[in-house]
């Protein structure tokens, strides 16, 4: 029979070993062969330096042009909300600054776990509307594809599963603990190979783009 | 253990030989109600059957264990009314207690076996070699503690596992389980086990558990584990005194800074109190007086399976056990040659298709159509 605790054990032991190893894979794939294609070589005489600009729009790209605020405001607004709430709850909070330190062999300063907690209830309400949204905007209906949905539900799970485990709403503990640290992996293993790798190349391509304009020499 | 002359007398009989006021008894009574989490009108109840109750024949059975369950159990600084519930009970076999040797000990546990058949109960802690191991890894009066287990088991009226290692393999059954060790609910199949685990277990906990033996004649409520509930339904956590400061995000971060001192949350120390399941925050140890985490120190865990496997003492719950660092090394190596394998392969297509480019001029395209 396996028990919940043989579960937690499986979850933090073989399980998370092989998603890490599989994320690790995974995005350095991507990554690395993005960079080894590199981009066609410029033969214009260059204007500017690209390092500058590159990471100036990499900054600059955090806020949303003015257009898309007034045609999409709750895109926009939602959008940045749970965003930042994701990361401040994978960041921030102490057991996962833990994790961190241990498997990477840095750590920083956490947040108080009450603020991390209303932080994540937020990011859950924005998620959902995000989801609502998404079902009854008929143009992101008709734009929404199954991956879509697909990582909406991993990303919504990690969330979801955490603030159960953190407010020990599941019993046993073990069994808590276990399936968000579950749905963690599933989310490490999915990140790779769907959309969710917009968490390193959306800088890539800022980068890239706002390198461009500054060899051209316009404003990045 | 002194075990009083007259078998067959009441526990009531003996706890007045012993000193013990009605008002003591009752207060015990009592107080054992409410720790089972039973309505305080069960007290007369409890009082009542206890008072009747003949001393159960109990045989202790100790493998592969370190006797610090017996120390837990038999330790006491004064004598309490559950020390004497201990000395009436007739505990006709304790091979680290009793005074007989060789063959009048195992003499004794063959007579408590024919003279209590179906009606005794078997007391085990420590874990024993299971039937596929080495049964010469633990044996006793050259009995393996299979046999042993096998042929006690076979009339009692049911087993109390006492230890983590009893209840679960504990420290024996730790990684690479070098003697085989399997805990006894691996073994017994048909008789009720119930598990104390704990490493040791509270003192209380097995007193309550017999006294509700005794008392209702049935065995407690248990939980997944087979641990009753009354004293295992609760996590260290839910009922730790430090918890206010884990809700407030105040850690003590190493043994002597300022948090340690103030007596915060030792989470970041490694307390592995939100997953373990046990009386201690509650009932505390030596009679009252601290238990671990009052003391300073992060919860082990001890009363969960496998807690020496799960993960280091002193590092913090969420952590991963295992070495990620090596997994994460090679991973990544894996992961930049074959992103860079695969760069150079679509660098080679698109130079290959470059080179095989053929222009056309817009009369060629229109002699074509």
């Amino acid at each position: 029979m396996i028990t919940s605790m043989d579960f937690l054990l499986w979850a933090k032991g073989p399980m998370f070993q092989i998603a890490i190893a599989v994320f690790a894979v995974g995005i350095l794939i991507r990554l690395v062969e993005i960079f080894a294609l590199g981009r066609r070589h410029n033969y214009a005489e260059a204007r500017g330096s690209e390092l500058l600009p590159g990471m100036q729009t990499v900054v600059r790209r955090f806020q949303a042009d003015p257009g898309t605020l007034k045609h999409a405001p709750f895109d926009v607004v939602v959008g940045t909300i749970w965003h930042i709430g994701f990361i401040v709850a994978l960041l921030l909070f102490i057991p996962h600054v833990e994790l961190i330190k241990s498997t990477f062999g840095i750590g920083w300063p956490a947040l108080p776990n009450p603020v991390v907690d209303g932080i994540t209830a937020i990011t859950l309400l924005g998620l959902l509307a995000a989801l609502v949204h998404r079902l009854t905007h008929p143009v992101k209906k008709f734009l929404s594809t199954t991956e879509d949905y697909l990582i909406w539900g991993v990303t919504f799970l990690v969330v979801l599963t955490g603030y159960l485990a953190y407010h020990r709403l599941i019993n046993p503990y073990p069994l808590a603990l276990g399936i968000h640290i579950l749905t963690a992996e599933v989310f490490l293993i999915v990140l790779p190979f769907t959309k969710l790798t917009h968490i390193f190349t959306a800088f890539v391509a800022r980068w890239y783009n706002g390198a461009n304009f500054g060899r051209k020499g316009v404003q990045s | 253990m002194a075990v009083p002359n007259n078998p067959r007398k009441t526990l009531g009989e003996s706890l007045r030989q012993h000193g013990v006021s009605r008002r003591g008894f009752l207060k015990f009574c009592a107080a054992t109600a409410s720790m089972m989490a039973l309505p305080p009108s069960m007290a007369p109840a409890i009082a009542a059957a206890l008072e009747k109750a003949r001393r159960p024949s109990v045989i202790w059975l100790s493998f592969q264990e370190c006797t610090g369950c017996t120390e837990s159990l038999t330790r006491s600084f004064s004598p309490t009314v559950e020390n004497l519930i201990f000395d009436v009970i007739s505990l006709d076999y304790h091979h680290t207690l009793q005074a007989a040797a060789g063959d009048a000990a195992e003499l004794a546990r063959e007579q408590a076996m024919h003279d209590n058949d179906g009606e005794y109960l078997v007391v085990v802690d420590g874990s024993l070699p299971g039937p596929d191991a080495n049964p010469g890894y633990s044996t006793i009066a050259g009995i393996s503690n299979l046999q042993m287990l096998q042929e006690t088991v076979a009339g009692a009226a049911a087993v109390v596992a006492v230890g983590t290692c009893a209840a679960f393999g504990g420290l024996p059954k730790a990684d690479p389980n070098p003697s085989g060790a399997v805990a006894v609910t691996d073994i017994v199949k048909d008789k009720p086990v119930i598990n104390v685990s704990g490493c040791p277990p509270v003192p209380m906990v097995i007193t309550g558990v017999l006294a509700q033996y005794l008392t209702f004649g049935t065995l407690p409520e248990l939980d997944e584990y087979n641990r009753p509930l009354a004293f295992f339904g609760q996590s260290i956590h839910d009922r730790c005194y430090r918890r206010p400061f884990y809700d407030k995000g105040l850690f003590a971060e190493t043994f002597d800074d300022e948090g340690a001192r103030k007596g915060w949350c030792l989470y970041r120390l490694g307390c592995k109190g939100p997953m373990a399941y046990n009386a201690c925050a509650t009932m505390k140890w030596n009679g009252g007086v601290s238990w671990p985490i009052e003391s300073g120190h992060p919860c082990l865990g001890c009363s969960e399976p496998d807690f020496w496997d799960a993960g280091g003492f002193y590092k913090a719950l969420s952590v991963p056990i295992g070495d990620s660092g090596d997994v994460l090394v090679g991973a990544g190596a894996a992961g930049v040659a074959v992103g860079a394998a695969a760069g150079v392969l679509g660098r080679r297509k698109s130079a290959a298709a470059k080179a095989a480019h053929q222009p056309v001029t817009a009369d060629e395209l229109e002699q074509k159509l």
